[in-house]
């Protein structure tokens, strides 16, 4: 992509430098090919989500099948208007989901709160709530939009190293949120 | 049967507990004495020639200068396909209107509805809770003089401006991670102080 090229060594830029080995490039090649997402889809944007899982943009020749259960997804595609009564499940399900685990916040709803700037009852975006690591800009993004970011995505995990096991390190003092 | 004639049926059965009917529009209307309107619900249903079975909608209008709330019925009849608009007036400062859930099922969550959003309590409701705004939110929506909070549980409803935000953690990344200086040139070739020489060739 010409964009890597041009692509600044801040953001990315040091985990664009990592070495990876034999072995983790065995074992990111079976990970970052069987991606399974956890169905999400909140408003508009899961119509196009279910159309990038359809024929035509076909999300399921990367090996990305959607699962209803937290438990046996890789990660979660937040799809839609996330409301404040909808945030706190999403968390939780968040929660649910073991280690590694993404976040695709696919739509301007998810990414920002979107065209509901001064809706009472909309969480401005999900990244209050859950750490997001592609974002996917569009109202809703086109299926094409959306493999884009899962094809960024499937490069995030093909650089990691299995010794970095957890990605996200919880700081001692963090307090955890229990809901319900 | 036209909205005028299930008027005139009201008003011979109830008197002056019906108003009289709007002016000539789309969805005319007749306001109801708020204690009567569950009486005003079963005749609606039951009388022979108006059926009226399907409430279509349960609203709330909000009028802070008359100080009432306004709820609104929509009743239509499925047999007849005839409809009339009742609306019911209830102080605003304390809304408590008599449910019509006996006699449309439907009622139920559209009063559920009504007083999520603005707060009218109604008065032999079986389940009387807020449906679509989350259990512990405080505060009508939908009245005029609604103010928000600021967020719920702890999720602020601020946010920063995405281009400012991202040019904001740009520079402190690059603040922290300052680029490496390029290796000098070699053998590095003067830059040209004059434009190039023009080809010998030229006509």
């Amino acid at each position: 992509m010409a964009s890597r090229d041009t692509m600044d060594a801040g953001f990315g830029g040091d985990i664009l430098m990592s070495h990876t080995s034999q072995l983790d490039k065995l074992i990111n090649l079976a990970r970052t090919n069987s991606l399974h997402y956890l169905l999400f889809g909140l408003a508009c944007c899961g119509i196009e989500l279910m159309q990038t899982g359809g024929p035509r943009a076909d999300l399921d020749r990367f090996g990305a099948v959607f699962r209803a259960s937290p438990r046996q997804s890789d990660f979660m595609i937040v799809a839609g208007t996330l409301t404040y009564k909808m945030a706190e499940r999403c968390k939780l399900l968040y929660d649910q989901m073991a280690e590694p685990k993404y976040v695709i916040s696919m739509g301007s709803c998810a990414n920002c709160g979107g065209l509901f700037q001064l809706a009472y009852s909309v969480c401005k975006g999900v990244d209050k709530v859950i750490p997001v690591d592609v974002y996917v800009p569009g109202c809703p993004p086109r299926p094409e939009a959306l493999t884009e970011g899962f094809l960024r995505l499937q490069e995030l995990v093909s650089r990691e190293r299995w010794k970095d096991k957890t990605r996200r390190v919880v700081p001692a003092d963090a307090k955890i949120s229990r809901i319900a | 049967m036209t909205v005028n004639e299930i008027h005139e049926k009201l008003k011979a059965e109830f008197g002056d507990a019906v108003g009289p009917l709007s002016e000539p529009k789309i969805d005319p209307f007749a306001v109801v004495k708020a204690d009567r309107i569950v009486d005003v619900a079963r005749f609606l249903k039951a009388a022979p020639g108006l059926e009226l079975d399907h409430c279509n909608d349960l609203t709330g209008l909000d009028w802070p200068k008359r100080n009432v709330i306004e709820v609104v019925y929509h009743l239509f009849s499925y047999g007849h396909r005839h409809g009339i608009v009742l609306k019911v007036e209830a102080d605003r400062a304390n809304p408590v209107v008599p449910s019509v859930t006996g006699v449309w099922k439907a009622a139920n969550w559209l009063e559920r509805e009504c007083y999520d959003m603005f707060g009218v309590v109604f008065a032999g409701h079986p389940d009387l809770r807020r449906v679509l705004l989350p259990d512990d939110w405080q505060g009508f929506p939908l009245r005029k003089d609604y103010q928000e909070h600021g967020g719920y549980h702890g999720i602020t409803n601020e946010r920063e401006n995405p281009l400012v935000e991202l040019r904001r953690l740009d520079e402190k990344h690059r603040a922290e991670n300052p680029r490496p200086a390029p290796p000098p040139a070699a053998a590095a070739p003067p830059a040209p102080s004059t434009p190039p020489a023009p080809p010998a060739a030229k006509a």
